[in-house]
């Protein structure tokens, strides 16, 4: 009993940064009915940058907050540059643009880092497990951390007037723009904002996971599964369902697959919930778009 | 009986002009060089049958389809201006279908309205409840649960929360039970004569429109076959047989 | 052009591509250009899914992969004949994209893409898994020989493995055109194109789209077969999602809907990172994601669309 509630807890630490990557791949879905298929990657290249601030003698939350302005500036300049022009063209394309940005950040993260793993630092300082051995302070602080982002952007979309337009630009761009929205500056708004989302899930995961350019593949399947598993179009779900990705994998890990098969559990949640409930837990149907 | 509050001599110049207006979706042409106008403070009703280019027409003026000739607008010339900008010189727009933020509430549906404003909205939100009082028991709920009514009456408010100096209503009465639509513009002569908003009103129902405008234009596949005082309109012969029937 | 002389010329290339090879490239060379056949094979089963299916499909690689292992495991294990193996590839890739076409074709669009490159990503830890490590080799992937030519040939191993899969690679082209041509290619092409139309017309879109869908897995399948024996060797990481984004790359920049393109987006595959490489080892990876790029602006049809707009221009020249 020890052990699973061990698993459980330690499942929501990671679970809160898949969901961190789910709300930001919802928030793109939503707002462009695409997926992004290099948020994962966006998300690495961002702790990269952190990185080399902090080795260039920046302190650690100097370089959080950096890192978040410079994710937000390159998520608003890649919409309106590449995504916008591409809005009304067949899914292909799209698809097509995000795998190219997914190549690109991967390898040129290759080329100017190596491929080698790097160490990153936490904040939190290294001591002894807390809550009786069942959770590192990293993992506490990072838990901490992603509640507090969740928080921020839920009171953002639900109390502000600019929440409300960027939600009101995502359902219904037509309507927003007669009431005044500008709605293209909204969608690079919300692709800033899922920039540096991504960039604090990556800052947040590579001090367990160590920092290399292909950190993140893992991390977007689960978070894949879990915007699925909670409702692609479900703010909410994405994070709930984030959350409950990292109970599953620990415990799917401890007690029933192994660790070996992480990705493929991923991969059956992503097929399971498809076949049987595309709506996922909170989202709704939607029609193909083919 | 040409209802008072139409033909209250209240008004200007024209707020909007249309001379030679053309429009056209990609290659298909729609609207032939059309002229119009809406006075300030005045209602003038744009009648036509389906697919005539009534809708096209508002589009056009809110630059959601592109157009040639004259739009003028307060003595500007708008045309092919990006339609958030058109908004932002209080230009409402009840559009065809509604467009309502089915995923949002009702409050948050009139807070979009008022997007544009910089000044407090919280007054014009009691101004909306007054007009409408059903929207007030519907404040919390979900948009897209509304009946049609409700959903036009929002669309309504939503407009009038930019305190549109023009507003461009596209056929509020369609879809909706004759007693609902007999609802909707007891309501709307209310605004007219309170708000004293200039209105282009474009409806299939031209006995309906007519009884609320002061002008009148009859659209047939783009082009203007009549026009003028909507009084004189409803006593024109053919008008009668082909749209108003009787 | 007539037909039959667009056919001749088409006959003189591919005997050129056998013969000109043969005598002047070197092994390496002949090296490239196997596998240069056997990624056209696999693009070509892109192609089918996606240009003339409609479908995006990101996780060809998976297809790769099994048709692979396959060819490898039948030969480590079962001492089959190299080229006995390649029908089997062919059925058992079929039937698993047959299998995964039912319930990932029911969702389309964006969904099937998810899906697919999900696979994509799960492919290597599946081949590494301990149960099937008796089978797999496990990390360390299995050792395959290279074939000498038969009957007593003259050539040497490469020649002769160029040789084999050009052959394979020209009769499964002159299929796949066969088949594109055929009733089903052109009730796919309308699927493509008119949906609704193509339903109410009574193409029954689901079935056509899982026979694309297993026929797309097959091409691609047999590619990875006769790229494992041509290589002499596959492990789990050869097919990761690199091999996956790379078979895009191939079908977009070659021309999704065409046929011819499959074979220009293997060149490219091919021989760019080669170019590339010289800089740094990442640097084919940034390119082909630049390229992509541009590609899906200012060349959606890719190279065999471009080509075609040259020749139709050049035609009208004349
Ligand atoms: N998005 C579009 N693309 C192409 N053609 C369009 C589009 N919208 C409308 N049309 C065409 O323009 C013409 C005029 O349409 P419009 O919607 O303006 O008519 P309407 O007078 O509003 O008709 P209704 O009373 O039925 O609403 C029609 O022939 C219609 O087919
Ligand atoms: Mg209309």
């Amino acid at each position: 009993m020890e052990g699973v509630l061990h698993q459980i807890i330690s499942g929501i630490a990671t679970g809160s940064i898949y969901a961190s990557i789910s709300l930001a791949l919802v928030m793109i879905f939503l707002a462009t009915h695409q997926i992004n298929f290099a948020q994962g990657e966006m998300a690495m290249f961002s702790t990269y940058v952190a990185l080399t601030l902090i080795q260039a003698g920046v302190p650690y939350w100097g370089a959080f907050v950096l890192t978040l302005v410079f994710s937000f500036i390159a998520g608003m300049v890649l919409q309106r540059t590449l995504l916008e022009p591409l809005a009304r063209a067949p899914v292909l394309a799209s698809v097509g643009a995000f795998l190219g940005l997914l190549l690109i950040f991967n390898n040129i993260a290759g080329w100017i880092f190596t491929y080698t793993l790097q160490p990153f630092p936490t904040p939190f300082g290294a001591g002894a497990p807390i809550l009786g051995g069942m959770l590192s302070r990293h993992e506490l602080g990072s838990t901490a951390v992603t509640l507090v982002v969740l928080t921020a952007v839920w009171a953002f979309f639900r109390f502000t007037k600019l929440g409300l337009a960027l939600r009101g630009a995502a359902y219904n761009p037509v309507s927003s723009r007669l009431v005044g929205i500008p709605v293209a500056r909204m969608l690079s708004l919300g692709w800033g904002l899922a920039a540096a989302i991504g960039a604090i899930a990556g800052m947040m995961v590579a001090p367990i996971v160590f920092l290399d350019p292909n950190m993140m593949a893992g991390v977007l399947l689960y978070a894949f599964a879990g915007a699925l598993l909670g409702g692609i179009t479900s703010p909410l779900g994405a994070v709930v369902g984030g959350v409950l990705m990292g109970v599953i994998e620990n415990i799917a890990g401890a007690y029933i697959v192994g660790t070996e098969l992480k990705l493929t559990t991923a991969l059956v949640i992503i097929v399971v919930v498809l076949v049987f409930k595309p709506s996922g837990l909170f989202g709704k149907t939607l029609a193909n778009r083919v | 009986m040409v209802d008072p509050v139409a033909s209250t001599p209240i008004q200007g110049g024209p707020i909007l002009e249309a001379k030679g207006l053309h429009a056209a979706y990609g290659q298909v042409r729609v609207l032939h060089g059309i002229d119009f106008v809406v006075n300030t403070g005045g209602v003038t009703a744009l009648l036509g049958a389906n697919g005539a280019g009534k809708t096209t027409t508002l589009r056009a003026i809110c630059g959601m389809v592109r157009s040639t000739g004259d739009l003028m607008y307060d003595g500007k010339r708008i045309n092919n201006m990006a339609t958030e900008a058109i908004a932002a010189m209080r230009v409402g727009h009840v559009p065809d279908g509604r467009g309502t933020f089915m995923e949002l509430s009702v409050e948050e549906n009139l807070r979009l309205g008022g997007y544009t404003r910089k000044d407090s909205i919280e007054p014009d939100l009691e101004r909306m409840f007054a007009y409408f009082p059903k929207l007030k028991d519907r404040f919390r709920q979900q948009a897209g649960t509304l009946s049609g009514g409700e959903q036009q009456m929002l669309a309504i408010a939503r407009a009038l929360m930019i305190r549109p100096r023009l507003l461009l209503l596209d056929e509020p009465s369609f879809g909706l039970a004759p007693l609902i639509v007999r609802e909707i513009f007891e309501i709307m002569k209310q605004i007219i004569a309170t708000e004293r908003t200039s209105i282009l009103l474009v409806e299939q129902n031209a006995s309906l429109a007519l009884s609320v405008a002061d002008m009148a234009y009859l659209l047939e596949t783009g082009k203007i076959v009549m026009s003028g005082p909507a009084a004189e309109i409803r006593q024109d012969e053919s008008v009668r047989r082909a749209y108003l029937g009787y | 052009m007539t037909q039959s002389n667009s056919r001749f010329l088409l006959i003189l290339f591919v005997v050129a591509a056998a013969v000109v090879p043969l005598v002047f490239a070197s092994g390496y060379q002949l090296f490239q250009l196997t596998l240069v056949v056997a990624y056209a094979l696999s693009v070509l089963g892109k192609n089918l899914v996606t240009g003339y299916g409609g479908q995006v499909s990101l996780g060809q690689g998976a297809f790769y992969a099994v048709g692979a292992y396959t060819a490898a495991i039948l030969m480590e294990h079962f001492n089959v004949p190299y080229w006995a193996t390649l029908p089997v590839a062919a059925v058992v890739t079929g039937m698993v994209g047959l299998a995964l076409g039912l319930p990932a074709l029911r969702l389309g669009g964006l969904y099937l893409a998810l899906v697919t490159f999900a696979m994509a990503v799960a492919v290597p830890q599946l081949l590494k898994y301990k149960l099937f490590e008796n089978w797999t080799g496990g990390v360390q992937g299995i050792v395959l020989n290279k074939p000498d030519a038969p009957f007593g040939l003259p050539l040497d191993p490469d020649q002769w493995v160029y040789l084999f899969t050009l052959s394979v690679g020209v009769v499964l082209f002159v299929a796949a055109t066969n088949l594109v041509r055929s009733r089903i290619g052109l009730a796919l092409m309308a699927i493509r194109d008119q949906p609704l139309a193509a339903e109410a017309m009574g193409v029954e879109l689901s079935r056509y789209k899982t026979l694309t869908f297993g026929f797309g897995a097959l091409f691609t399948g047999v590619g990875g077969a006769l790229g494992a024996i041509a290589v002499g060797f596959v492990s789990p990481d050869s097919f990761s999602i690199a091999l996956s984004l790379t078979l895009f790359v191939g079908m977009v920049i070659g021309g999704a809907s065409s046929i011819s393109g499959a074979v220009y987006g293997a060149l490219f595959i091919v021989f760019v990172p080669n170019l590339a490489e010289e800089i740094s080892k990442a640097i084919p990876g940034a390119i082909f994601g630049v390229i992509l790029i541009l590609f899906m602006f200012f060349a959606p049809g890719g190279i065999a669309s471009l080509l075609s707009a040259q020749m139709r221009r050049f035609r009208a020249a004349r």
